[in-house]
């Protein structure tokens, strides 16, 4: 298992430099220029241009800005931002719980609907559960994330005013941060009506988000059923004179996790990737706004640092994921290589 | 009274094409402690009829029989939670595919501890005791050991003894075996099938053996039932059916066993099992046969003597005609 271990590690070394360089070179290549769009609309003299550009390096050969920004970042140093010249790492810091809070409600949505969803499909196959739930799930994936995001604000928030447009809680509550999850610490302050006004807030960048997740894990895990119900051992399990529920919830289940685990571990990036729309239609200050402010911007720093920040957290989510698969699936786990 | 007896059961599977009859009437009993053999070409229905018995066929199967009963208990109308407690315990089914048929992420341990607990009133402690003695039963060397192996790390010889110690864990009174030793190599065969055989005389089971090995047949069994194309052609003693078959079919099956050929070829059968779309009119086996008649292809044969033939064979091998069909029909070339 350890050699199992440090062989997915060291795959991920080649995946990490290359992000790097991606990361170093997408922002470069795209139109526009950091210095002008700093020096706004009243533009800045050739004197200042070149004072500018040397106190950010862009003066210097490419290759060696790129070997300075890999050298830097792997001493942990991100760099600090052109525009509000924070630290790249502290301005990351301060929005991520906001992202991870909501990417965490979004996939625990697309998990306990979409799991039980697909078990239920694959059992009942060619019943109107299954063929209504393979629709939803396709139309749920081929959906655009900001349309229906903003079909959602016009339902619950507009016609029903159920729940509040944007933002992550009613500006009524003020309390410390302790965890950055809005609603563990609105828990935690204990004031009335702050987890509510938390949840509320979440619940529809959530459903925004987690939809096309769900529909994949939906139809993932009913495919996955579907092959592992028809095995040789399903069958022995019911010649044993298993109860059904033992038979389809442990036996066929344990084995279609393992397609499912890996299909949900994609997910992360799906939904990291999801969370620059959803957080840009809810104003949800986290990493994804943050992210797309800094595209319009060419804040060059924290375009690169933040789309590395956000890269390892995929490889270590990814990571964890094949080491999990090594767990469920004992064929893995101990063979060595 | 017979420990099995199953009067009259059809298998229909629904298709595209219609309904496909995979099972045709088909009657079997079997006696406490008795080893029956069923034989046939694949597509016979062999493996269909035992896996209705089991109540292990997908939804897609219509079962119908008019008696399906173990040890006096009717199992056609009884409820599905109480026919799972009649499956592993009572009676117990092995597969072909030994090794995809233990599930890969259970240890050995596991899944034989599992069958016990749902069926036997032991403690964990006692469970455990019983898995090492049944697996050293099944002649697998360092059983405490094995318990916590996981079925990759066995070959296809010792899953299958794996799934015999698992099944017969419950004391079953019957146990079917659905070819056994298909899938495992010829010298693990014949180990296989000894096991089974001495399994079924220590403890008094009874055993239905499936294949279409007719050397394995004449090995272990008492009795015998051939299939062709969902139907029972021929039922008797072994001894019986080896010396004097008397289905023309039996009688090209036992022609092809290797040492039994007269020539330097062996003889084999000519065309195929019908299937859905191609099935005759009349005997089924009639496009098949050297013996047929004009009536084979109209008139099904009923089963007269334990045979299913217009015309049964005698002692010398020879058709006979006891209905008199070939003074009014002139033999077909």
């Amino acid at each position: 298992m350890f050699q199992y271990f440090l062989n997915k590690l060291s795959t991920t070394i080649p995946t990490f430099l290359g992000i790097t360089l991606i990361a170093f070179a997408f922002i470069r290549v795209l139109p526009g220029d950091p210095i002008m769009l700093l020096g706004g609309e009243r533009g800045v003299t050739p004197e200042r241009y070149q004072e500018l550009a040397t106190q950010f390096g862009f003066d210097r050969p490419i290759y060696i800005q790129y070997k300075d920004f890999l050298l830097n970042i792997l001493s942990g140093d991100f760099g600090q931002s052109f525009v509000t010249k924070q630290p790249v790492i502290d301005e990351f810091l301060a929005r991520f719980p906001a992202t991870v809070e909501l990417s965490f409600a979004a996939m625990f949505l697309a998990i306990l609907l979409g799991l039980p969803a697909g078990i239920v499909a694959a059992v009942k196959r060619g019943s109107w559960f299954d063929h209504t739930l393979m629709g939803l799930s396709l139309t749920g994936y081929s959906m655009p994330v900001f349309w229906l995001g903003l079909l959602l604000i016009i339902l619950f928030s507009s016609i029903l005013g159920w729940t509040p447009v944007s933002g992550r809680i009613s500006l009524m509550y003020y309390f410390d941060i302790h965890t950055g999850f809005m609603t563990i610490d609105a828990l935690i302050s204990g004031q009335k009506g702050a987890f509510r006004s938390a949840l509320s807030h979440l619940i529809l960048p959530a459903i925004t988000l987690g939809t096309i997740p769900m529909a994949v894990i939906a139809r993932q895990t009913r495919s996955a059923m579907l092959e592992v119900l028809s095995e040789d051992y399903v069958r022995t399990a019911r010649a044993k004179g298993l109860s059904t529920f033992r038979i389809i919830g442990l036996h066929a289940f344990r084995n279609a996790l393992i397609t499912v685990i890996t299909v949900i571990g994609l997910q992360v990036g799906v939904l990291l990737a999801g969370a620059i729309l959803t957080e840009t239609i809810f104003a949800w200050p986290g990493i994804g706004k943050w992210m797309l402010d800094s595209i319009f911007r060419r804040d060059y720093q924290v375009v690169q640092g933040g789309l590395i920040l956000i890269s390892s957290i995929v490889i270590v989510v990814n990571l964890t994921i094949d080491l999990l698969y090594g767990l469920i699936n004992p064929r893995i786990r101990q063979t060595r290589g | 009274m017979a420990l099995l007896e199953i009067k009259n059961l059809t298998v229909e599977f629904s298709t595209a094409h219609g309904p496909f009859r995979a099972v045709d009437n088909i009657d079997l009993t079997v006696d406490a402690g008795e080893l029956v053999a069923i034989v046939g070409e694949s597509g016979s229905g062999k493996s269909v009829s035992m896996l209705a018995l089991m109540g292990l066929l997908p939804w897609t199967a219509k079962v119908t029989a008019d008696r399906m009963a173990l040890d006096g208990k009717e199992l056609t109308d009884m409820p599905q939670n109480q026919r799972r407690r009649v499956a592993g315990k009572d009676m117990a089914m092995i597969f072909q595919e030994p090794m995809t048929s233990l599930n890969p992420c259970f240890t050995i341990g596991f899944q034989m501890n599992e069958i016990m607990a749902r069926h036997l009133s032991l403690t964990r402690h006692e469970r455990d005791k019983r898995a090492v003695e049944l697996l050293s039963m099944v002649g697998i060397p360092s059983p405490e050991s094995r318990l916590r192996a996981f079925p990759h790390q066995l070959s296809g010889g010792m899953s299958q003894r794996v799934m015999i110690a698992m099944m017969i864990s419950c004391n079953p009174r019957l146990l079917i075996a659905d070819e056994p030793t298909t899938a495992l190599d010829v010298t693990i065969q014949a180990q296989i099938l000894e096991l089974l055989a001495s399994l079924q005389q220590d403890t008094g089971m009874a055993l239905v053996l499936i294949t279409h090995d007719m050397g394995v047949v004449a090995e272990v069994a008492q009795r015998v039932v051939v299939q062709y194309a969902g139907q029972q052609v021929e039922a008797r003693e072994v001894i019986d059916l080896f010396d004097t078959p008397k289905h023309p079919y039996t009688q090209a099956l036992l022609a092809a066993l290797p040492e039994r050929a007269k020539t330097q070829q062996l003889p084999s059968i000519p065309g195929v099992v019908p299937g859905q779309l191609d099935r005759p009119d009349g005997c089924l086996f009639n496009p098949r046969c050297q013996y047929t008649v004009e009536a084979c292809k109209r008139i099904p044969p009923g089963i007269q003597n334990g045979v299913r033939c217009h015309t049964p064979l005698d002692a010398k091998g020879n058709p006979t005609d006891p209905n008199g069909l070939r003074q009014d029909m002139k033999v077909s070339s």
